[in-house]
């Protein structure tokens, strides 16, 4: 049995994808570059951009571009050995064509789709539950997402505020997204710090806490309801959820009351 | 008055209305100003109740010259009134915009002098945060009975959805509680919405630049539970606000007890009736996304909801002659009405039965729930294999499997497979 250890990122994965298919590896995991050692046989291969491009090309060419979509959209989950999944469904896809994303019941395919369907929820929740702060002129905030669901976010945020400068730090995967009047870029940053807020912004905040508490119907408080839809492990960031002595204690340091996140695929980079 | 104060009452004043989301529209961003729109909407925060703020839902004033029976902002209630100025309330929005706290306004008004006034006042609103402050996210805006259609038209074209309550759901009741109000001066604007949306339309597939009036429609809200009506009745109503109006949404609003006029249930020990709301709610989403008609799910014979029983379910139950459901050879549309599959389920089900044929287990792998669904369909012409069960063994175990409660579901299971599980 072989092992593959690489950098973390996709051009990485997909250098190891492309000595698989090469050498005809079945690899029993994928590992990174800090993992412990296991008795299998290791591979490290550095990432090969050449080899990167032209496999990446290769998925939409002979297969679809939906079905490259599907793998590089499955690389952002946190499924846990995520590349093994993936590995498996590009062999089928190189050999089957672009059928293999109608099998969604095969066992592989299923665990992928369900990863999406939940990195897609994430994304979804963390569109609306992202919280800025206005921090002399910056719109600052900060994300503990468990699926790496930054670059889906970036689009996003950046087209809906065109003339701000914004920055939008994940913990998770020690990644900011900065934005400069619609345009952006995502960096790897290993810490985020910042200032207290001034009056302004801290006259705003209350205002958001009031009218948050204000637009509850007495009568029908229902907070099992309220977790539901707004499940607790996204609360430690946002401003209805904490006073602003909690804000500036839980933006620069750990997340106050934060749950830590199960391990498994998520603390990567690109 | 503070601005504090301001947005406490008005808040609270707004609460009531039920509609909160952000759909129906899709703006990209533009350089110059702020926001965006998406279709599906979205949710930025939930409120203790655990119902979705998407909005800032305020009204601009709570100072209301009529004296609806059901309604806090009454005349005769005695509440502190205030009123925004659109300045004020056009940079609330923006500033909680910015910091990603909410998807756009939601503007709504007691009647301040007269509708006119009122509308006239919004508008003002309106323009100001479309104009001065390049506002491109999301507005819904309540149109008020009686305005002068041309200032109904102004608001729609600054607003993306466009709302007229129609408050109760009879003429009667209407009559009753809303004196000031008629069901004519509800359904003219509303009328005037559905008209101006559709040839703005029209207009904008030859103009490109074609003024957009109410892009993403209009909706309403009705209160449940104040008044005698059953749900047939309102389930009918619903359906015919869908075809003749073009609605894309209706809300139900369950009665909260804010009043203790003599023609209203009275307040002590009053429960506002959430289940059925919610039963409201399931069966509309039947008449929008399922192909059910109001017919099917209630009739003359049987006008209100099973307590225990989803109406998918329960609709299912007294149609035996449809079941079981092949899911390697029906239509979409039969998928569609086996209870537990959704629309996604039975999007996914026709996709993947293109690669090979179905089983059991690879349904429950593919996410498809099987609670409800596995008494309604077979695989390849078999039922779920060690599945026992006559149609009232059914009734009582979908009846468990509707409310969710603590021990429930221990017992559903046990006397499913009479300890006799095989795996499948």
């Amino acid at each position: 049995m072989t092992v593959y250890r690489y950098d973390g990122t996709f051009a990485g994965f997909l250098t190891c994808v492309w000595d698989a298919l090469e050498s005809k590896v079945e690899p029993a995991a994928f590992l990174l570059p800090d993992d412990e050692a296991t008795f299998w046989e290791e591979r490290e291969l550095a990432a090969d951009e050449e080899r990167a491009r032209r496999l990446y090309a290769a998925l939409a060419r002979r297969v679809s571009p939906a079905f490259r979509a599907l793998i590089t959209r499955g690389f952002l989950t946190c499924l846990p050995q995520r590349e093994l999944a993936l590995l498996t469904l590009i062999r089928r896809g190189f050999r089957e064509g672009d059928r293999v994303r109608l099998d969604l019941s095969d066992p592989v395919m299923a665990r992928v789709e369900l990863a999406l369907t939940k990195m897609w929820t994430e994304w979804d929740h963390l569109k609306g539950f992202v919280r800025f702060s206005d921090l002399d002129g910056f719109l600052v905030g900060e994300i503990e997402p468990k699926n790496r669901v930054l670059p889906l976010l970036a689009p996003h945020f950046a087209a809906r505020y065109p003339g701000e400068r914004l920055v939008l730090y994940d913990r998770t995967h020690r990644e900011a997204f900065l934005s400069d009047r619609g345009r952006w870029k995502l960096v790897p940053a290993e810490d985020l710090r910042m200032g207290p807020a001034g009056p302004e912004e801290r006259a705003f905040r209350a205002l958001w806490r009031r009218y948050h508490e204000t637009i509850a119907i007495e009568g029908r408080i229902d907070p099992k309801g309220q977790a539901t839809h707004l499940p607790k492990r996204y609360r430690h960031v946002m401003t209805e959820f904490l006073t602003d002595e909690e804000m500036e204690k839980s933006l620069p340091g750990q997340a106050a009351g934060a749950k830590p996140l199960r391990e498994g695929g998520t603390d990567r980079k690109l | 008055m503070e601005i504090m104060d301001k947005l406490t009452i008005l808040a609270d004043a707004a609460k009531y209305d039920a509609a909160c989301t952000s759909s129906g529209v899709v703006r990209g961003g533009k350089a110059g100003s702020i926001g965006t729109a998406t279709n599906s909407g979205c949710c930025h925060s939930f409120s203790a109740d655990g119902r979705c703020i998407s909005l800032l839902k305020v009204l601009y004033t709570n100072h209301c010259c009529y004296d609806c029976a059901y309604c806090v902002n009454r005349r005769s209630n005695d509440v502190p009134r205030t009123a925004f100025t659109p300045r004020e309330l056009a940079e609330l929005t923006i500033q909680f915009y910015r910091r990603n706290y909410i998807e756009g306004l939601f503007l709504s008004s007691a009647v301040l002098k007269d509708p006119d006034f009122t509308t006239e006042r919004m508008i003002e609103t309106l323009r100001l945060l479309r104009t001065r402050y390049h506002f491109n996210g999301y507005i819904h805006a309540k149109a008020i009975p009686g305005a002068d259609p041309g200032l109904t038209y102004a608001l729609g074209l600054l607003a993306d959805r466009l709302s007229v309550n129609i408050e109760l759901p009879s003429e009667a009741s209407l009559r009753l509680l809303a004196p000031d109000k008629s069901k004519t001066a509800i359904l003219r604007p509303m009328a005037q919405i559905r008209d101006g949306a559709e040839q703005s339309k029209a207009e904008l597939k030859l103009y490109r630049h074609a003024p957009r009036f109410a892009p993403a429609g209009q909706s309403t809200q009705m209160i449940v539970g104040a008044t005698p009506e059953s749900d047939w009745h309102i389930l009918s109503l619903t359906e015919g606000l869908y075809k003749r109006y073009h609605l894309k949404r209706v809300f139900f609003s369950a009665y909260m007890p804010v009043s203790d006029h003599k023609a209203l249930p009275a307040p002590v020990g009053f429960e506002p009736p959430l289940l059925r709301e919610h039963r409201l709610y399931q069966a509309d989403w039947l008449l929008r996304f399922y192909g059910f008609t109001a017919q099917e799910i209630l009739d003359e014979s049987h006008p209100n909801f099973d307590p225990a029983l989803d109406p998918k379910s329960d609709w299912a139950l007294r149609h035996p002659e449809f079941f079981p459901v092949e899911v390697n050879r029906a239509d979409y549309e039969a998928i569609l009405r086996v209870p537990g599959v959704g629309v996604r389920g039975a999007k996914r089900i026709v996709t993947a039965r293109r690669y090979g044929p179905l089983s059991f287990e690879g349904l429950k792998r593919m996410g498809i729930v099987m609670k409800r669904a596995q008494y309604f369909i077979t695989c390849s012409g078999r039922m779920l294999p060690g599945l026992r069960c006559g149609p009232s063994s059914v009734y009582r175990y979908l009846a468990g499997a509707g409310q969710a409660g603590p021990g429930k579901e221990d017992w559903q299971q046990m006397s499913l497979f009479d300890g006799n599980v095989r795996p499948v």
